[in-house]
C-alpha cells in the first residue's frame, strides 16, 4: 500500500469534485463546518469513493457502481413538495405526524412543527445549526465520521436536514415520520439527529419519496438514546431507482435503554444501510432487525456493527433477505464485546432466501470478544423454498405464485413480527406482497 | 370417479419401478381400502395422485372424473376435488392456520369461478368444523402445524377435509400415531363427509382403523400391484394372517 500515490479518478469521482466546487459556497457552514466538508471531499480525492478493496466494501463496491455524479437537488417550493407528498404512499394511513425535508433540506412549513411542540418535541433546522460557531458539533460522530467513505460524501455535501429533540420524560403519542421529499432529480445530501431525552420515547419512521430516479441519497441519521429512553426506527428504503440509496445510522445508547430498528429496503437498484450502534451505558438493550427484497441486478447490503464498550448489555441483530434474479445481497454484521464488557449478550442471525440460481448472499457475522464472561451467538443460512412445503400448500389448491407468495411472506414476517411496532406489520407486509408481484 | 389403469411409476430418475400396473376403480359414494406391507407402493401411489413431481409415471393414466389427472398441477387437482390427507402434515412456519384456511379455500373457489368467501362466512364454517374435530381457536392462530402433537396434525388434516370439501379424499395411514380417542374423533370427522357424491381412498397397514371407518371394498397392495381385492372382511382375515400370503403370490 502507497498512499502517496495519487489515484486516477473515476468519472464519478470526478463529477463529485466538479459538483462541490459548484455548490460549496451555497452551502450552509460555518469556518469549522467549512473545514470539515474541505477534509471530507479531500478523503475522497485521496482515496476515492469506496471500493471493493476496502474490506468494509468488500461486496458492495460504491466506486464501480457510480458511473457519474450529477448536481445537489436545488430548491423546490412549498407546493410542489405538497404534491409529491399528497401522491405518495409511504405508511399508508398511519396516524402519524410528520416532518418534511424537501430536497434535502427542512420545510417547516411541511411539518407538523406546532404538533409536536405540544409533545415535548422540538425540530430545528440543521442548516441554522451547521451556520452557528459550534455546527461542527453535529458532525463529528464517534469512529465512523472521519473514515467512512459515505459518511466522508455526506459531510462533504450535507444540504440540510433537522435536530430533533424529544424533552426528558416525554413519550410522543403517535409516531414520528421523517419524510425526504424529492420534487425533480438531483442528490439529496441530509444529517438528522435525533435526542430521545431521559426516559422519553419515541417512535420513529423514515422514508424517501418523490422524483429521484438520477440522483443518490446519501442520509446520515444519529441517534442520541438517553438513560431511560426508548427509541424504535423504521427506515422505508423502497422504490425502483437506478440511483444509490446511502443509508448511515449512528446511535449512542444510555444506561437502562432500548433501541429497535428495523430496515426495510425493496426496490432501488443499489442499496447501502449501515448502522453502528454504541452502548455507553449499562443495562440497555438493542434490537436491529432488517428486511431485505432485492432482483434484476439490485444490491442491497445491509451493515451493522454493534460495539459493547459496558457490561450488562443485549443486543439482538435478526437480519432476512430475499433474492431473486441476479440480485446480491450483503449482511455484514460485528458485535464487538470489549474486555470489561461482561455478562453482555449478543445474538445474531442472518438468513436468506434464494429464488433463483443466479441470485447470490454474502452473509458475513463476526464476533470478537475481549471480554470472559458473555453469551454471543451468530449464525447465517441460506437457501431456497422448500419443495415440500411448496407441495403441500399446492396440494391444498394454492397456486404455485400463491403458495411462493405465502412462503416468502411467512419468511420475512418472522423479522417484521419480532420487530414487534405492530402499527406498521400490515403496511410492510402489502410491500413484500407488491414487490413478489412487480419485481 | 376414479380410474387408475395399469399405473407404473418409479421414483424420478432411478430404475426400480415401485408400482408396477396398478388398476383401481373407485365410484362415487364409495370408500376404497388399501392395505399392504411396508414398501409396497401405497404412499408413492397417494402422492402421485395428489401430483408430487418426485415420481415419474412411465406408463398407464389416471382418469379423474373423466379427465386425465397425470396432466394437471397439483393445485388443479385440488381445485377439481382432490385431496390428500398426508401421512406426515408439513409444518409450515409463519403461516397461520388461519390464515392459510382461507387462502386455501378462497384459491379453490377462485379457480373454480365461484365468489370468494366474506369473512363472517369463513369463520362460521371454521367454527363449525373445528367443534367437531375438537380443534380449539388457539390451534387455529398458531402456524400450520407448528408445535402440533401428532394427534393434532392429524385433525387438522381432517379440519382441512372439511373445509375444502373434496370428491375424492385420499387418505394416507391417517391412523398412524393416533391414540384410541384422537383415532375415533378423527374417524368420526371422516365419516360425517361420507356421501353419495364422494369417493374415498384409505390407505393403512392395519384394520383397526376400517373398524371405524368401514369400507366397501378392500385391495391388498404388494410390490406395486393390486393382488387381492374383496369386502371388509378381506381386512379381517388379513389381520389374523398377515400379508405374508399375498407378498408370496406376487413373488
Amino acid at each position: 500500500m502507497n498512499a502517496s500515490v495519487p489515484i486516477k479518478h473515476t468519472q464519478a469521482e470526478s463529477d463529485l469534485f466538479d459538483r462541490y466546487e459548484t455548490a460549496k459556497d451555497n452551502l450552509p457552514g460555518s469556518v469549522t463546518v467549512n473545514a470539515l466538508r474541505e477534509a471530507a471531499i479531500a478523503q475522497i480525492r485521496d482515496k476515492g469513493l469506496p471500493h471493493r478493496r476496502v474490506e468494509e466494501y468488500k461486496y458492495s463496491d460504491l466506486r464501480a457502481f457510480l458511473k457519474s455524479a450529477g448536481p445537489l437537488a436545488g430548491n423546490v417550493d412549498a407546493a410542489s413538495a405538497r404534491s409529491v407528498l399528497a401522491a405518495a404512499d409511504t405508511f399508508a394511513d398511519l396516524d402519524r405526524y410528520r416532518i418534511v425535508l424537501s430536497n434535502g433540506t427542512y420545510a417547516a412549513e411541511l411539518s407538523d412543527t406546532d404538533a409536536l411542540a405540544k409533545e415535548g418535541v422540538t425540530v430545528t433546522d440543521l442548516g441554522d445549526v451547521l451556520t452557528a460557531e459550534d455546527g461542527a458539533r453535529v458532525l463529528s460522530y464517534p469512529k465512523t465520521g472521519p473514515t467512512d467513505g459515505i459518511v466522508a460524501l455526506n459531510t462533504a455535501f450535507v444540504q440540510g436536514g433537522m435536530v430533533l429533540e424529544v424533552k426528558d420524560g416525554a413519550e410522543v403519542s403517535k409516531p414520528v415520520e421523517l419524510v425526504h421529499v424529492a420534487e425533480f432529480a438531483g442528490a439529496q445530501v441530509t444529517r438528522n439527529r435525533i435526542v430521545v431525552g431521559k426516559g422519553a420515547k419515541l417512535r420513529l419512521l423514515e422514508s424517501f419519496v418523490g422524483d429521484t430516479g438520477e440522483g443518490e441519497i446519501n442520509a446520515v441519521f444519529d441517534y442520541d438514546v438517553a438513560d431511560n429512553a426508548v427509541l424504535a426506527a423504521t427506515r422505508l428504503i423502497v422504490g425502483r431507482t437506478e440511483a444509490a440509496r446511502l443509508l448511515t445510522t449512528t446511535a449512542r445508547l444510555g444506561a437502562e435503554s432500548e433501541l429497535r430498528t428495523l430496515g426495510f429496503i425493496a426496490g432501488p437498484r443499489f442499496t447501502r444501510n449501515q448502522q453502528f450502534v454504541d452502548f455507553t451505558g449499562e443495562n440497555s438493550e438493542a434490537k436491529v432487525y432488517g428486511v431485505t427484497m432485492a432482483g434484476g441486478r439490485d444490491l442491497a447490503d445491509q451493515t451493522l456493527i454493534v460495539d459493547h464498550a459496558v457490561p450488562h448489555c443485549n443486543s439482538r441483530e435478526f437480519f432476512k433477505t430475499v433474492l431473486d434474479g441476479e440480485a446480491r445481497g450483503v449482511y455484514q454484521g460485528r458485535i464487538n464485546v470489549a474486555q470489561h464488557a461482561q455478562k453482555t449478550d449478543g445474538e445474531m442471525m442472518t438468513q436468506a432466501l434464494l429464488l433463483s440460481e443466479e441470485a447470490e448472499m454474502a452473509n458475513k457475522p463476526e464476533l470478537e470478544i475481549f471480554a470472559d464472561d458473555v453469551i454471543c451467538a451468530h449464525g447465517a443460512t441460506s437457501g431456497q423454498i422448500d419443495e415440500d412445503l411448496l407441495f403441500y400448500l399446492r396440494a391444498r389448491g394454492i397456486p404455485e405464485d400463491e403458495a411462493k407468495t405465502l412462503l416468502v411472506l411467512a419468511f420475512l414476517s418472522e423479522a417484521i413480527e419480532e420487530y414487534g411496532e405492530d402499527d406498521v406489520t400490515e403496511g410492510l407486509e402489502a410491500r413484500v406482497r407488491d414487490w413478489l408481484a412487480g419485481h | 370417479m376414479l380410474e387408475i389403469k395399469n399405473l407404473h411409476a418409479r421414483i424420478a430418475e432411478e430404475e426400480t419401478e415401485i408400482l408396477r400396473g396398478v388398476n383401481l376403480t373407485v365410484n362415487a359414494g364409495e370408500v376404497h381400502a388399501i392395505m399392504g406391507p411396508n414398501g409396497s407402493g401405497k404412499s408413492t401411489l397417494s402422492y402421485i395422485l395428489a401430483g408430487k413431481d418426485d415420481y415419474e409415471v412411465t406408463e398407464g393414466e389416471v382418469l379423474f372424473n373423466g379427465e386425465n389427472m397425470l396432466d394437471m398441477d397439483p393445485d388443479e387437482r385440488a381445485a377439481a376435488g382432490m385431496f390428500l390427507a398426508f401421512q406426515y402434515p408439513i409444518e409450515i412456519p409463519g403461516v397461520a392456520t388461519m390464515e392459510f384456511l382461507k387462502t386455501a379455500m378462497n384459491a379453490q373457489r377462485k379457480a373454480r369461478g365461484e365468489d370468494v368467501l366474506s369473512i363472517p362466512d369463513f369463520m362460521k364454517r371454521v367454527k363449525a368444523a373445528a367443534s367437531h374435530l375438537n380443534v380449539s381457536m388457539d390451534m387455529l392462530k398458531r402456524p400450520l402445524n407448528v408445535g402440533f402433537s401428532g394427534g393434532e396434525k392429524k385433525r387438522a388434516e381432517i379440519l382441512q377435509m372439511s373445509l375444502l370439501e373434496p370428491k375424492l379424499c385420499v387418505l394416507d395411514e391417517t391412523d398412524s400415531g393416533l391414540d384410541i380417542d384422537a383415532l375415533r374423533i378423527v374417524s368420526e370427522g371422516v365419516n360425517k363427509l361420507r356421501g353419495p357424491e364422494r369417493a374415498m381412498v384409505v390407505i393403512t397397514h392395519y384394520q383397526r382403523l376400517l373398524d371405524h371407518i368401514v369400507p366397501d371394498v378392500v385391495h391388498v397392495l404388494s410390490k406395486g400391484r393390486i393382488v387381492k381385492s374383496g369386502d371388509k372382511d378381506l381386512a379381517l382375515e388379513l389381520e389374523k394372517n398377515g400379508y405374508a400370503d399375498y407378498v408370496d403370490t406376487a413373488a
